[in-house]
């Protein structure tokens, strides 16, 4: 019900598609000590469609995410939101975090955790009303965890995690959805959930960037592809840059040569 | 007890050890879910160089030299620690460790090398504080709360103490949402547009004061244990971070009454004829109260218990 209700809404809310690029990035380089993790950078995501970022380990792919999210410092580069630097635009991005950056013994509800996707509207004193409340409600329904409103967080399941953390990333109602990692470690039934979810934020016109791991559902889930290791290797429609010779770039030695194979081949 | 004697002789100490107890687990709620719970020790300690350095300077027993002395050491320390985490990119616990130690060293050091045996400051004093000490002499009964003239000679500890009280709570009443929000999760706190470091520094420096005027009052004993205790029993009460506050601030009173109590009393219950330190029966209180709560607690879990993540 909650997806019927969520595909009516696309259908009805359907926003233009923006001139600008959701998220522009020029020459960007981040580093955590001698060695850049991410080296000059360059990309453009494309408004409405959803991108799927590859590569290896310690490629960058987290990095690049949250330096595009001003949660760590680029060394050099510049990130525009929406044709706007990324300061005036916060409100218009929503961000999923790795599951397993957080601690999640905290003594917190799975509600609360959502609510938290409101406070640009709540601000530090705001009082919480009935409509936030359902609105928090509404988007745990969304990803089917309306039933554990009132669970403690340590208590579920890490696939149940993940959908919490959607959850608080649909109520922040962004524009542009950058999530790092969202089916790492989740059940099946959870990677399904979670997918819908996102194609019908496409459907409303939004846009999705996912750091992603599994290379045989790209194509499936995905409209375009970037793929880094620590510099940009390609970038564009699935169809085009997904391509065997450049994940051979992007993997190196690592992907071995019998996964290529398959791998172009289902891409043919 | 009579209020003439109840109030001159036990209700400023009392209300001090209460005041500064709360003061002290406030901040502790976030510092322990920060993994930072170990930084009211580190203050604690590293304050006595600056009260022996305000006094080698000013050559008196003063208090205000003495809680500016304090308050530099606590945010040297403070820039310390942050300087040796990033620099030497290690645990923050290792950077107090180093620090706190270091200064709390060096303290006693100073204070063993300068001539400071003709006055009251020693590692004593330091370390269990004078609660008892901090009576009103001009209070004759319950009337005198509402007697100005005599009001005018509480000990200046009351409403100091006082006083930092209501800056903490409203610290946390004000930050309690950005608070909340980034000691769950940094990151996605930064994406708000949340300014973490700086919330983060604050917490510190809050903590600080509470943790200064609280060890000028009653010593630093009860700086560490209420940094510590109330909160990490409260967290074994509750599963929600509003009720765990209630239950820290309700565990701090229990420990800071029951402690006084205690100390005042319990000698004589078992026969014996002296008081033992109010201080230092405070903090052992408060850690028999960890203790139940981590015996009998209803959210108590293992970290790495099946059935986790």
């Amino acid at each position: 019900m909650a997806l019927e209700l969520a595909s009516t809404k696309g259908t009805t809310l359907a926003r233009p598609v923006p001139a600008e690029s959701p998220l522009a990035i020029r020459g960007l380089t981040v580093s955590y000590g001698q060695k850049p993790a991410v080296f000059s950078v360059d990309m453009t995501v494309r408004a409405g469609e959803m991108t799927a970022i590859i590569g290896p380990n310690g490629a960058g792919k987290s990095t690049l995410l949250k330096a595009a999210l001003g949660i760590v410092a680029p060394l050099s580069g510049q990130v525009q939101v929406f044709g706007r630097p990324l300061a005036a635009q916060r409100a218009r991005i929503a961000y999923v975090p790795q599951r397993a950056s957080v601690d999640w013994d905290f003594p917190t509800r799975v509600i609360d955790v959502v609510m938290m996707g409101l406070y640009r509207e709540l601000g530090l004193l705001g009082r919480v009303r009935k409509s936030h409340l359902a609105r928090a409600e509404e988007c745990l329904a969304r990803v089917g965890m309306a039933e554990f409103a009132d669970r403690q967080i340590g208590q579920l399941s890490g696939g149940q995690q993940q959908r919490v953390f959607l959850a608080r990333a649909l109520a922040q109602d962004a524009d542009l959805y950058l999530l790092d990692e969202p089916f790492a470690g989740v059940d099946a039934a959870t990677e399904k959930a979670i997918i819908a979810v996102l194609k019908s934020l496409r459907a409303e016109g939004r846009t999705v960037v996912a750091v992603h791991h599994d290379l045989a559902t790209v194509t499936e889930y995905f409209d375009n592809v970037f793929l880094i290791n620590t510099t940009k290797i390609a970038e564009g429609p699935v169809a085009e840059a997904f391509t065997a010779e450049a994940l051979q770039a992007t993997y190196g030695g690592r992907l071995a040569t019998a996964q290529v194979d398959q791998l172009a081949r289902a891409l043919v | 007890m009579s209020g003439a004697e109840f109030v001159p002789l036990s209700l400023p100490p009392l209300l001090i050890g209460i005041f500064a107890a709360v003061a002290c687990a406030l901040p502790g709620n976030f510092l322990l879910l920060r993994r930072q719970a170990l930084i009211g020790d580190a203050i604690s300690h590293v304050v006595l160089p600056g009260i022996v350095v305000a006094f080698l300077v000013t050559g008196v027993i003063s208090t205000w030299p003495m809680m500016l002395g304090a308050a530099g050491a606590a945010v040297l320390a403070v820039v310390l620690i942050e300087a040796i985490r990033r620099l030497g990119r290690i645990e923050p616990g290792a950077a107090m460790g180093v620090v706190f130690t270091s200064m709390f060293a060096a303290g006693v050091l100073l204070l063993e090398q300068s001539d400071t045996s003709s006055v009251h400051l020693d590692v004593e004093h330091a370390l269990y504080g004078n609660l008892e000490s901090l009576i009103w002499l001009d209070a004759t009964g319950w009337a005198s709360l509402w007697d100005i003239e005599a009001l005018r000679y509480l000990p200046p500890e009351l409403p100091r103490m006082a006083a930092t009280l209501v800056v903490v709570a409203l610290f946390t009443a004000f930050f309690w949402r950005p608070l909340k929000l980034s000691t769950f999760d940094e990151g996605f706190a930064r994406t708000l547009g949340i300014r973490t470091g700086a919330l983060g520094m604050a917490l510190v420096i809050v903590a600080a004061v509470a943790a200064v005027a609280a060890f000028d009052a009653v010593g630093s004993i009860i700086v560490i244990a209420m940094f510590i205790c109330p909160p990490a029993a409260a967290r074994l009460m509750t599963n929600r971070l509003e009720r765990q506050i209630g239950w820290s601030v309700l565990f701090a009173v229990l420990a800071a009454v029951l402690g006084y109590v205690l100390a005042g009393y319990g000698p004589l219950w078992l026969g014996g004829r002296d008081a033992v330190s109010a201080a230092g029966m405070i903090a052992t209180v408060s850690g028999v109260i960890l203790a139940l709560a981590a015996l009998f607690g209803p959210c108590r879990t293992r970290v790495g218990a099946p059935g986790q993540g």
